[in-house]
């Protein structure tokens, strides 16, 4: 069975500046998988998630998200394929003037017309998933920065989005909490049919949750392929890191 | 202290004992420069007992002046060869060094990035207006309330500072002006000073330089600290539009805050002036207001509101420049902060200079 893409970056160059971050990377992402970005720190993680959103603009190449080709899309189109993807960012990046609960009921807001009380129990729910129940009216700044990466990825699913993104979410997160991430990820993948992109150092969560392994280095697309294939494959990075889990 | 370091030569052989560590490099690199060596073929370590990264620092430095010969260090204990290998810097990459461009491409990349900044100046100015407007139609991509409490912080808490200062304000302006007035008992006109002074001058511009301080600040540091945060890109990730999210309330209520808090400074400073008028002057408050009314005509005051909209606006739209064109971390927060409030005031000022040259020249 061949499945088609749901994600596919062909040929994406990324650049700050006159600096050359990513440079020809073409990757596939396939419905309700969960794919692992992996690559050691600043080759380009973080950035090739924000040009596939948009939220740099690529220097040149093409992404197409559900079948459509995105970088030259006017806004109010892509806007509606936004509705549909969650993020959960590097740092969380919630919005740190208005409360938990606040900050999980603004892409509601934006997107549905639901009423307040419907709003206000999907917002509960979303909050318990990631054990928030009791921090709903706390500020950003009151929060640990574990709690605030859960706030955010109760943000991120807060439209049961088709495609979820994470950049390393159980990054200072303990391994009990850590564990309990990784399984609420498995929950969306196979009782939502989410599509999750998840950036994660962390072998013993690679194990547990990833389809599919996206392996950078400087900028380029290492190796690309299911689990199996990465643990089995030559590519002396790649073998490397899943023998000790380091680059 | 008692394990003091020593260095002995004695061609080819460098001698080392004691502990070469960062209290006594200092002392080794004195004794060092007293020798006059000449080849150097090997670094006897063999009574030394501890090393550390300074240590090493001086080591790699010999090896360096004296590579010709090729050095080895020879009878090293194992603690300190694995020191050695860990702290050397020899085998470190060296990084790339910034090219510094010549002089013309200097001034040619001085340029472009004149442009560059002006458009993108320019493209922001647009959006912000479009927004504004489209903002008073359709609220949706704006928090509720949030116009509400923006007007409370630039507006309501600015009050008693601008009344102090333009109470204070009018005070000075009165009383300077009165000693000259009085020597040619022209004691009246000190109500048309105060008039005019304050209705088209000084009552905008000083509350346009205390919005600059307070609100400017606040919104260039409150959007570049969200643009470092990452929040920025969230409110782009839900698709809702920052400058309409974040930008729109507060230029609302900037346009609603300021035509009052230049009224509000305008009457106070003039109050000020009727004190020292009544107590100094020996006028009567009737007298003074009387005057005031005849020489004020309606094209001062509405210059004088009307200008005010031009600092709001001008306070917010490099506030928000300089928020969005925030580089680098926390560091950076702090240094467009600093840049904005220059740039407003110095933007508030040139406006100001126009108008007086469009409306009285
Ligand atoms: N705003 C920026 N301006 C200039 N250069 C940047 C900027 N953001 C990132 N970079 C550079 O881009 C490169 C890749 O950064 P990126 O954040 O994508 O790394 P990453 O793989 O996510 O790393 P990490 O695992 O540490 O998060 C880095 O070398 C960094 O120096
Ligand atoms: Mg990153």
């Amino acid at each position: 069975m061949k499945k088609t893409p749901i994600i596919s970056v062909k040929n994406l160059v990324a650049k700050y500046g006159e600096k050359i971050i990513l440079e020809d990377v073409n990757v596939d992402i396939y419905p309700h998988e969960v794919t692992v970005i992996l690559g050691g720190s600043g080759c380009g993680k973080t950035t090739l998630l924000k040009n596939i959103l948009r939220l740099f603009q690529p220097y040149s190449g093409q992404v197409e998200i559900f079948g459509q080709e995105v970088t030259q899309m006017d806004e109010p189109e892509f806007n509606s394929i936004l509705s549909r993807i969650g993020m959960l960012f590097q740092n969380g990046a919630l919005l740190n003037s208005i409360s938990i609960f606040e900050n999980v009921s603004i892409p509601l807001e934006q997107h549905t017309k639901l009423s307040a009380e419907i709003m206000e129990k999907i917002i509960r729910v979303k909050l318990n998933l990631v054990n928030l129940g009791n921090a709903e009216n706390l500020f950003p700044s009151e929060l640990s920065g574990g709690m605030k990466k859960r706030a955010a990825l109760a943000r991120a699913i807060a439209l049961d989005p088709d495609i979820l993104f994470c950049d390393e979410p159980s990054a200072g997160l303990d391994p009990l909490t850590s564990a309990s991430l990784d399984e609420l990820i498995l929950k969306l993948k196979n009782l939502l049919k989410m599509t999750i992109v998840i950036v994660t150092h962390e072998l013993a969560s690679i194990h547990r949750i990833a389809d599919r392994i996206i392996f950078l280095d400087n900028g380029k697309v290492l190796f690309t392929g299911t689990l199996k294939e990465a643990k089995k494959t030559q590519i002396p990075e790649v073998e490397t890191f899943f023998r000790v889990g380091k680059f | 202290m008692d394990n003091k370091a020593v260095l002995e030569y004695q061609n080819p052989v460098l001698t080392f004992s004691g502990n070469i560590d960062k209290f006594n490099v200092p002392g080794l690199i004195a004794d060092y420069q007293k020798l006059k060596i000449l080849r150097l073929e090997r670094i006897d370590l063999q009574d030394v007992e501890q090393i550390d990264s300074a240590g090493v620092a001086f080591l790699d430095k010999l090896m360096l002046e004296f590579s010709d010969f090729k050095p080895q260090f020879i009878h090293a204990n194992e603690s300190v060869r694995n020191t050695i290998n860990t702290f050397s810097s020899l085998q470190l990459p060296v990084a790339e060094k910034l090219k510094t461009d010549n002089f013309f491409i200097q001034i040619g990349g001085g340029i472009y990035k004149f442009f560059e900044t002006s458009a993108s100046a320019l493209y922001l100015v647009a959006d912000i207006f479009y927004w504004a407007f489209v903002g008073l139609i359709n609220k949706k991509g704006q928090r509720k309330g949030s116009v509400i409490q923006q007007g409370v912080l630039i507006g309501v808490d600015a009050l008693g500072i601008i009344c102090l200062l333009s109470f204070i304000l009018g005070l000075i302006l009165a009383l300077q002006s009165a000693a000259q007035l009085r020597q040619f008992g022209a004691n009246i006109f000190v109500a048309d000073l105060m008039a005019i002074s304050m209705v088209t001058e000084m009552g905008p511009i000083l509350t346009a330089i205390i919005l600059a301080g307070r609100s400017g600040s606040a919104i260039a540091s409150e959007i570049a600290t969200m643009q470092v945060t990452e929040e920025i890109d969230a409110l782009k990730m839900m698709a809702i539009n920052p400058i309409r999210y974040v930008v729109v309330p507060k230029f609302h209520a900037i346009t609603i805050c300021i035509p009052l808090l230049v009224t509000a400074s305008t009457l106070i400073g003039i109050f000020g002036g009727l004190i020292i008028a009544v107590t100094y002057l020996d006028l009567s408050a009737v007298v003074f207001f009387n005057r005031v009314f005849e020489v004020l005509t309606l094209k001062d005051v509405l210059v004088g509101l009307g200008k005010s909209f031009f600092f709001a606006w001008v306070i917010v739209i490099i506030g928000s420049y300089y928020g969005f064109h925030v580089k680098g971390g926390a560091e950076g927060v702090g240094k467009v902060t600093t840049q904005s409030v220059v740039a407003s005031i110095f933007w508030v000022i040139i406006l100001d200079a126009i108008s007086s040259l469009i409306f009285y020249f």
